[in-house]
């Protein structure tokens, strides 16, 4: 495919995430929209480019494993695994409520395309860890990615995790930090400072990749790269926004959770979603 | 032959089950020589995962490794199988309902002179009470093979105990291994010794003193903790009319409390709980500190004692 064209696709899977993260955080009324947003273009890459897996058949045996190690984003996968085909978008007015497919938190068991349990800070990792081992012992040609957050580095299994990547050359696996600097109650740097990040990762032995997770060329890029990386597990360290797309949400940590935002609100924020795709692809994007 | 501990058992009888088949692969956090999984390290060095000492990483590796189709063995001591990894345990694990077995040594006072911070003594009460496990505590080295074959062919998470310890067998070696029953070691009328783990020679000892004295004390072997043998429970409580539960773990939420829940529901029976007394215990020889802290072979012919007293 031209890739002008693939680019511009990309964009508007990754605006319809967006807007369907604030639909159904609207319809939740909580929920945690600030990440979910600023890890919507690298995951509108992953479903609708880089991965290879099959809406129609959820249990493929040789599909390329997602896990959302940052579970509480969860609104992100929702949308993204929606938008693939597994489950109608009716489901989203469920989110968070009884009787639901729709979890707080994602639940394999409940949600087709859901790999595994995370919303525990750091076990989504080690586990994409232990499937990619799993699939490299089974002779699988998979690939496991993984997206964490900013914040989950703070958990020390975390980099127990690293270690054991570099340890097993893991790499069919591509970890991808969605480093939106914010956390729960604060900006990282208040919180337990990460800097020098990329230096941390690369003395763990991991081959790190440094971009702008908003740009879809970059993250095309990266994943390119990675898949070409032999011998040594990569990571992204994808420099984004929290609340990216919606300006009163973007860097501001109450935006994190559990929060949702009311009618009006919601108006204005789909509002500028469009604006700004219409600005950037030079593109007419029709309302909704 | 010498007496065996249980996890040298469990370590024989994991290399022979993996030479009957390729199912499952062992995950280590550098207490291979601990836990006895070395011998399935020098049989099988393809089949083995070293993860050095970080056992949380290692149980979300283990429940992702699980998706792949093939089970993982997961072994710690206990104290960090029960309570440094287990909201991995249960995240990981035991909510998504991943094929996973976790086997622990180095539990209870039977862990000796390593002393109170690999004494692991609240792991069944804390791994029962996790929703999907399944826990085991084979009685006697020849129990072990039958347990590990039934942990591999068991769907889902599941602890196991070991022991550090050297313990004599009281079991036949033909017995089939079923999760979910206990089984009636010997026949008695007067009172029911319900052990497990290795307490269940020192009943079986207990019981043999209390036949001389002209007491007929029966033991059972509760070697599935959960599910627990509700029947068979209910059956010793209707035979005996007395109960004395026998276990190296604190008193509070392990064998003795999963016993009185059922009795408490069904057939209200006196009863006297053989365990730890809610204290942190020391170094020394696991007898010693068996006789000190309260789980030795008299603590229990006292118990009984006192339990039939209680049913007049």
């Amino acid at each position: 495919m031209d890739r002008k064209k693939r680019i511009s696709e990309l964009r508007e899977r990754a605006l319809e995430i967006r807007r369907d993260i604030l639909l159904m955080n609207h319809a939740a009324g909580s929920g945690h929209p600030g990440g979910a947003l600023s890890s919507a273009d690298i995951v509108a890459c992953l479903f609708f480019d880089e991965m290879r897996h099959d809406p129609k058949r959820p249990m493929l045996d040789d599909r390329d494993r997602f896990v959302l190690s940052k579970g509480h984003s969860c609104q992100v996968l929702y949308a993204a695994l929606a938008a693939s085909g597994y489950f109608s978008k009716d489901e989203y007015k469920g989110l968070r409520r009884i009787n639901s497919m729709l979890q707080g938190h994602p639940d394999r068991l409940k949600t087709p395309g859901v790999e595994f349990n995370s919303g525990s800070l750091a076990q989504g990792f080690s586990a994409s860890l232990g499937m990619a081992l799993g699939a490299r012992y089974q002779g699988k040609e998979i690939r496991v990615y993984t997206v964490l957050g900013d914040g989950e580095l703070n958990e020390g299994q975390c980099w127990e995790a690293f270690m054991f990547g570099a340890h097993y050359k893991l790499d069919n696996v591509l970890a991808i930090i969605d480093y939106n600097k914010l956390q729960s109650d604060d900006y990282n740097s208040n919180i337990m400072a990460l800097e020098p990040l990329a230096e941390k990762l690369t003395s763990f032995g991991w081959n790190v990749l440094e971009i702008n997770g908003h740009d879809i060329e970059e993250i095309l890029d990266a994943f390119k790269e990675a898949r070409h990386t032999i011998g040594v597990p990569s990571v992204i360290v994808a420099h984004t926004v929290k609340g990216k797309g919606v300006s009163f949400m973007e860097n501001h940590p109450k935006w994190h959770g559990s929060l949702a935002p009311n009618a009006e609100e919601l108006k204005i924020a789909l509002g500028e979603l469009t604006a700004e795709l219409t600005g950037k692809s030079g593109e007419g994007e029709e309302d909704e | 032959m010498n007496d065996i501990s249980l996890r040298e058992a469990f370590g024989r009888a994991l290399v022979k089950a993996g030479e009957e088949r390729e199912d499952f692969v062992v995950f280590d956090a550098d207490v291979a020589g601990g836990t006895c999984t070395n011998f399935f390290r020098e049989a099988f060095p393809d089949r083995f995962f070293q993860c050095g000492i970080a056992e949380q990483n290692m149980f979300s590796l283990a429940a992702g490794f699980s998706t792949m189709g093939i089970t993982p063995v997961v072994t710690a001591y206990g104290v960090f199988a029960a309570m440094r990894a287990i909201e991995q345990a249960r995240n990981s694990i035991a909510y998504p309902n991943f094929n996973v077995k976790i086997v622990a040594s180095h539990l209870g006072l039977d862990t000796g002179p390593d002393g109170p911070t690999h004494q692991s003594m609240e792991d069944i009460a804390i791994y029962r009470s996790i929703a999907n496990f399944t826990v085991l505590a084979p009685g006697d080295p020849v129990e072990m093979p039958g347990a590990v074959s039934a942990m591999l062919n068991h769907k889902g998470p599941l602890y196991m105990r070991t022991g550090r310890s050297p313990v004599p067998s009281v079991l036949g070696g033909d017995e089939r291994f079923e999760i979910g029953k206990g089984k009636i070691v010997r026949a008695g009328t007067d009172v029911a010794i319900i052990a497990t783990g290795v307490m269940l020679h020192r009943a079986y000892g207990a019981a043999t003193i209390l036949g001389e004295e002209g007491i007929d004390a029966m033991v059972v072997n509760m070697s599935s903790i959960k599910p627990i043998d509700r029947a068979l429970i209910i059956e010793c409580a209707e035979k005996t009319g007395a109960v004395v539960t026998a276990e190296d773990h604190n008193r509070f939420g392990g064998l003795g409390s999963a016993v009185a829940e059922i009795l408490a529901e069904t057939l209200p029976t006196p009863m006297r709980m053989v365990a730890i007394d809610d204290t942190f215990a020391e170094s020394g020889e696991p007898a010693l500190l068996a006789e000190k802290y309260g789980i030795s072979i008299e603590d229990i012919r006292r118990m009984a004692k006192e339990v039939i007293d209680a049913k007049a």
